[in-house]
């Protein structure tokens, strides 16, 4: 019995305790389908909690879930056969080939013995992994690791799925590669819960973003709406000589505002979220006789955003992201 | 003065994104594949790890060796007069513990497994619950078959020669193989509920070895302590052993091989679904 809601999850109040921590502590979501809907938050803060309940691997204490129309408790057997995991700990078998990696998973989902071979060779393909196909995962790197897991989530194209900090601990070069993938699966159609520590991450790819702390939510809306409320990023100035690091705090308190001297003596920054003005502010500097070794506008870090919407830094929690297995004990 | 202008290219991806949308985009889901189909693809995962790893067929081959070896040249002498007539009467029992004891090794092998990330892949997927312990008890069981294969041949090697032929050998293998299957679902209850390899290993080994020793396998019942023969007659372990002696002897009493297979059943009944409960809780 599939209700066509226009939700893919809707969730209302979630909550999950191990021992006496409160991992999730009533986590509503609602995420339309086919959309990439972004939960932010440190380690800890109970993303992976939710997104396990949501699979169906761990069952909520309270509250209540349907994916895409089934509840997560009772049709737990209809979620599994409509979304995909990639988990956090590289969800694929490190004793196997790439190649045998995604035969298992797409025999295990009933293609047939020609089917799963052929759609192995399809992804490998797509995935930039045909040369690799032989070795063992244990040999792979980190990146192509994550491009195998993505792939076997969708050697049976699912109609959902999660990811759970896709790219946490890759390279740059890694990272972009991964985010192409996920570009490519949303234009594809595929809805995505994406679990990520990492405000560009959430920024560049998701629609919708829930920032989660302590299993709470605390903000949710747009990239846009988010970065709105937190205010701004900063202009980040570097300077050839740290001397005039006064002179240039006083033209930039006049120009943009607020500024923080950085650690290193030679840079300071202001908050400042428009290119405009920051340029001018640039100008300015140059005018003053300041020389700039270098600048940036950044977007405000998962700390800044923590900070302004809770008024402490992100912090990390120990209980969550320790080995899966202690999680288990305890349940 | 006329600028440069040079596009940068999009970094390489490393993936093909045009050929992952169109990866995708075929949204077909075959019908699900049935209990059976699954397990036994859980086996081929274990054959497979055979196949990349055999070093870890060690534990098969040359442990069995040197149990008979030992038994029949150092102990034979002592306790049956001579090392032919013991090796007759321990080959069957050395085959019975060799096996039983490769059985720990299945439960080690899913504590070791559940460290592992995949594992919440195969919870997460539509498939029969039990499949992923069912194949790769599956695979274990060709494990038993080395190891049983081995302690025959080694047998033979050194002039033991089944009265019952091969049927007879065959017959005992199968029933110690099936014996073993049942046993293995102790351990992988065990298996899920210790924290790690190590501890499961010993807990096992803890179990497993006076049980195996408290029984007929390497001495006659009638030489020991009459609370001990008692122990020992009822032991299911003696009653294998028995049965297998007499399967390869060919006088084998249909009553031990009922036996042997209801206990077989029972621990089947009972472990294996205590054993898919812990998996899946999670």
């Amino acid at each position: 019995m599939t209700t066509k809601s226009p939700l893919a999850i809707e969730a209302t109040g979630l909550v999950k305790s191990f021992g006496e921590t409160r991992a999730v502590d009533g986590v509503d979501l609602a995420v339309p389908r086919g959309s990439v809907y972004g939960m932010l938050g440190p380690n800890g803060a109970g993303k992976t909690t939710t997104i396990r309940m949501l699979a169906t691997l761990i069952r909520p204490d309270a509250g209540s879930a349907r994916v895409l129309g089934h509840d997560i408790v009772e049709e737990s057997d209809a979620v599994r056969g409509a979304v995909s995991l990639t988990g956090q700990l590289a969800s694929v078998d490190e004793d196997l080939t790439g190649r045998e990696n995604l035969i298992l998973i797409g025999r295990l989902l009933g293609l047939k013995r020609f089917d799963a071979k052929a759609r192995a060779t399809e992804l490998l393909e797509a995935f930039g992994l045909a040369e690799a196909e032989s070795r063992l995962v244990k040999n792979y790197s980190g990146g192509m690791r994550r491009r195998l897991d993505i792939a076997a989530s969708i050697v049976v194209t699912p109609e959902l799925m999660f990811l759970d900090e896709p790219t946490t601990g890759l390279d740059p070069r890694s990272r972009n590669q991964v985010w192409g993938i996920i570009r490519a699966l949303v234009a594809g159609g595929t809805t995505i819960l994406l679990c990520t520590q990492y405000l560009e991450e959430a920024d560049q790819l998701a629609d919708g973003i829930a920032v989660i702390d302590h299993g709470r939510m605390i903000a949710e809306g747009t990239p846009s709406q988010l970065k709105a409320s937190v205010g701004s990023g900063a202009l980040k100035v570097r300077l050839l000589d740290p001397a005039q690091r006064l002179q240039a705090e006083q033209v930039l308190a006049s120009e943009l505002g607020t500024i923080t001297l950085e650690p290193d003596p030679a840079a300071l920054s202001a908050a400042c979220s428009d290119p405009d003005r920051a340029a001018e502010a640039i100008v300015e500097l140059t005018r003053s006789g300041v020389r700039i070794a270098n600048f940036s506008l950044g977007q405000p870090s998962l700390d800044e955003v923590f900070l302004a919407l809770t008024g402490h830094p992100a912090e990390e929690v120990s209980s969550e992201d320790l080995d899966p297995s202690e999680e288990e004990q305890s349940v | 003065m006329s600028a440069m202008r040079t596009t940068k290219p999009a970094p390489p991806s490393g993936a093909d994104e045009a050929a992952v949308r169109k990866a995708i985009a075929s949204t077909s889901r075959p019908p699900r594949a049935n209990a059976l189909s699954t397990a036994l693809t859980f086996g081929w995962r274990g054959m497979l790890k055979v196949k990349h790893v055999p070093e870890q067929l060690l534990d098969v081959t040359i442990t069995p060796v040197m149990f008979v070896l030992m038994f029949t040249y150092l102990f034979g002498g002592a306790i049956a007069g001579s090392t032919g007539a013991y090796r007759d009467y321990i080959l069957p029992g050395i085959l019975v513990m060799s096996v039983l004891f490769t059985t720990v090794y299945s439960g080690v092998a899913l504590n070791t497994d559940l460290t592992k990330g995949v594992v919440d892949r195969f919870r997460s997927l539509p498939i029969w619950k039990p499949s992923p312990l069912v194949g790769s008890l599956l695979g274990d069981t060709v494990r038993y078959v080395i190891a049983g294969t081995v302690i025959i041949m080694v047998g033979v090697i050194l002039g033991y020669r089944p009265p019952a032929g091969v049927p007879g050998a065959v017959a005992a293998l199968c029933l110690v193989v099936i014996f073993a299957f049942g046993l293995s679902w102790v351990f992988t209850t065990l298996g899920l509920l210790l924290r790690s390899p190590n501890a499961v290993m010993n807990a096992g080994f803890m179990g497993i070895f006076p049980v195996t020793f408290l029984s007929n396998v390497f001495v006659r019942p009638e030489t020991l302590p009459p609370v001990l023969e008692t122990f020992v007659n009822v032991n299911p372990i003696s009653i294998l052993a028995t049965a297998s002696r007499g399967l390869m002897e060919g006088n084998a009493r249909a009553g031990d091989i009922g036996i042997v297979l209801a206990v077989a059943a029972a621990l089947t009944l009972v472990f294996a679904p205590v054993t898919t409960r812990l998996y899946r809780r999670g």
